[in-house]
């Protein structure tokens, strides 16, 4: 059933992403394919992966912005996106088959890929381009948030994270339960100033992003390197003024 | 938007056919019975059929099609599909008992009509509900489906010749319908929605918009993708203006002043067919510009 769950624990499992720390390294976009070409439904694939114009889906993207302040020079922002398993979420609901259901009980977004027909639709429904069509397989793909690593007990204890999550050099990735507001991915969120994307579209994200930090602005202007003024004597002040005149 | 040229087909054809199915089940003069009967039926539930079928080009598995008729509860795909295929039986019927017993049964064909009505607005939801591409989501969209349907319903019930028994005259209905259908699709292009009117823009997409101006620097991937491929169709927008206008000369130009002649000199069924042709031709260029225009918030990522 593609209507939203009406029955729900209050579980919300979701990502959060600091954008202070990201340094942009695609880590995580890589072990999520790896993760994810070899677990839950069909691998994710690649059309012409060593030619000249490779595509393939992918599940996670890092975006490279560059933000100018007023009154600062401008600095780089990594930016990595990938479902943010949205409580109103509008690619379930636009769904005609029941392919796309969002779980009660944790609260994950999924696209059951036997019954998904790859009309596009909960593609089109995503603002944040959150889903991609499996290139071969022709269903949709999104990222299921790890469902079969999270509650996976043949994994070791620390293993049962989403996989990009588990991969990031720089700990700028964490999992947890957002709904549980003394969850510590949800302190962490108040501390930060955890902020949706788009919330003007309704979509009522879970993922969560944190700013980046203020940065601390030095009020002098930098000071160009002046040409020195040469006056070389002798042979070399010669030099120069013939050279000069030349 | 990417405007595919199976969905194209699709809203242009199933909508004239089923605008046809409307005003055959409103009881439009048509032949009474046998061969015309027949070939009205043909067109109309044709293009309804051929319709729907080239819909489903567009999915990647179209063997498991069978299965969008599940969430009519949640989908407007859905509700499409269950609305277009009871119409379609509903219209099986009709045309039975029209074409062998001549027999135009009004109740029967009342609900064809209300049936019809409802596949091209179900089709036009699939569209308008769409809150990540603003210029759809727009109370327009609906109104202006539903004219260009029924106004090539009108032209192609024209082309059969029986204007004569109608309770107005044909060629001033279909005159004032292409008017009024025109005129509510200029309205939707005046009123275009935008992102930026809805408030989104590369600010609010990355959150860091309240930091100072956001612009790209690097796209996830040096080449293309589903998303840049689906949602950041750029190519129609820089034609868009000749292209409009293009599309009103053939789609509403030619149609009036073929009403207009029709008006003084006699209705007559080859000009009508002319008219529903040069509609059809002019609301294919109209639909490509609906997709091709249309910009997708994924758009404010690239
Ligand atoms: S991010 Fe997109 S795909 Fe994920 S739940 Fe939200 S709307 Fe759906
Ligand atoms: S592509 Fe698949 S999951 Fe998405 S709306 Fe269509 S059937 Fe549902
Ligand atoms: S692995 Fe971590 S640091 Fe590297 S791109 Fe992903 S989120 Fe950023």
């Amino acid at each position: 059933m593609t209507s939203l769950p009406t029955e729900t624990t209050g579980k919300k499992l979701g990502l959060v992403i600091d954008l202070d720390t990201c340094v942009g390294c695609h880590a995580c976009v890589v072990n999520c394919k790896e993760w994810n070409t070899g677990g839950y439904g069909a691998p994710l694939a690649d059309l012409d992966a060593y030619g000249a114009e490779p595509v393939g889906s992918w599940l996670n993207r890092i975006h490279t912005f560059e933000v100018t302040p007023e009154d600062a020079p401008a600095s780089i922002v990594h930016f990595p996106k990938s479902c943010l398993h949205c409580d109103d979420a509008p690619c379930v609901t636009v769904c005609p088959t029941g392919a796309s259901y969002k779980r009660g009980e944790d609260g994950i977004v999924l696209v059951d890929e036997n019954m998904c027909i790859g009309c596009g639709l909960c593609a089109w429904a995503c603002p944040y381009g959150a889903r991609e069509m499996d290139p071969v397989e022709n269903v949709m793909k999104k990222c299921t948030l790890c469902v079969d690593r999270i509650y996976n007990d043949n994994l070791p204890k620390e293993d049962q994270i989403p996989a990009c999550v588990r991969t990031c050099p720089a700990e700028a990735r964490h999992f947890g339960d957002l709904g549980d507001p003394e969850s510590d991915i949800s302190k962490l969120v108040a501390e930060r100033g955890g902020m949706d994307l788009m919330p003007e579209m309704g979509t009522k994200p879970v993922n969560k992003y944190l700013p980046p930090r203020p940065k601390t602005h030095s009020h002098v202007e930098p000071e160009a390197p002046k040409a020195k003024a040469l006056d070389a004597k002798g042979f070399l002040g010669w030099l120069d003024k013939t050279l000069e005149a030349l | 938007m990417h405007p595919a040229i199976s969905v194209i087909f699709f809203t242009v054809t199933s909508g004239a056919g089923f605008g046809f199915l409307t005003l055959i089940g409103l009881g439009v003069p048509l032949p009474e019975s046998g061969v015309g009967a027949f070939f009205a039926s043909l067109i109309a539930g044709g293009l309804a059929v051929i319709g729907l079928i080239s819909s489903t080009f567009h999915l990647g598995r179209p063997e498991r099609a069978w299965r969008a008729f599940s969430q009519w509860r949640s989908s407007w795909l859905s509700r499409e599909g269950v609305c277009a295929v009871i119409t379609l039986v509903l219209f099986a019927l009709y045309a039975l008992n029209w074409v062998f017993f001549d027999n135009r049964i009004v109740w029967l064909g009342l609900f064809v009509s209300i049936g019809s009505i409802a596949t091209v607005f179900t089709t036009a939801m699939i569209y308008t509900q769409m809150k990540s591409v603003p210029v759809w989501n727009n109370i327009l969209t609906p109104v202006c489906y539903l004219l260009f349907s029924l106004t090539c319903g009108t032209l192609l019930a024209g082309s059969f010749g029986y204007w004569e028994a109608a309770v107005v005259s044909l060629p001033f209905f279909a005159l004032v319908s292409i008017v009024v259908a025109w005129g509510a699709k200029l309205m939707w292009w005046q009123s275009g929605e935008t992102l930026s009117s809805r408030g989104s823009d590369t600010g609010t997409a990355t959150g860091l918009g309240s930091i100072g101006k956001v612009k790209l620097l690097e796209k996830p991937h040096s080449g293309e993708n589903y998303l840049t491929k689906e949602m950041v169709h750029q190519i129609g927008r820089k034609h868009a203006d000749k292209l409009r206008m293009i599309a009103l000369l053939i789609g509403a130009g030619l149609p009036i002043v073929v009403c207009i002649i029709m008006l003084i000199a006699g209705a007559n069924g080859l000009l009508f067919a002319v008219a529903a042709l040069a509609m059809i031709a002019g609301l294919f260029v109209e639909r490509w510009l609906f997709f091709a225009e249309a910009k997708h918030a994924v758009s404010l990522y690239y």
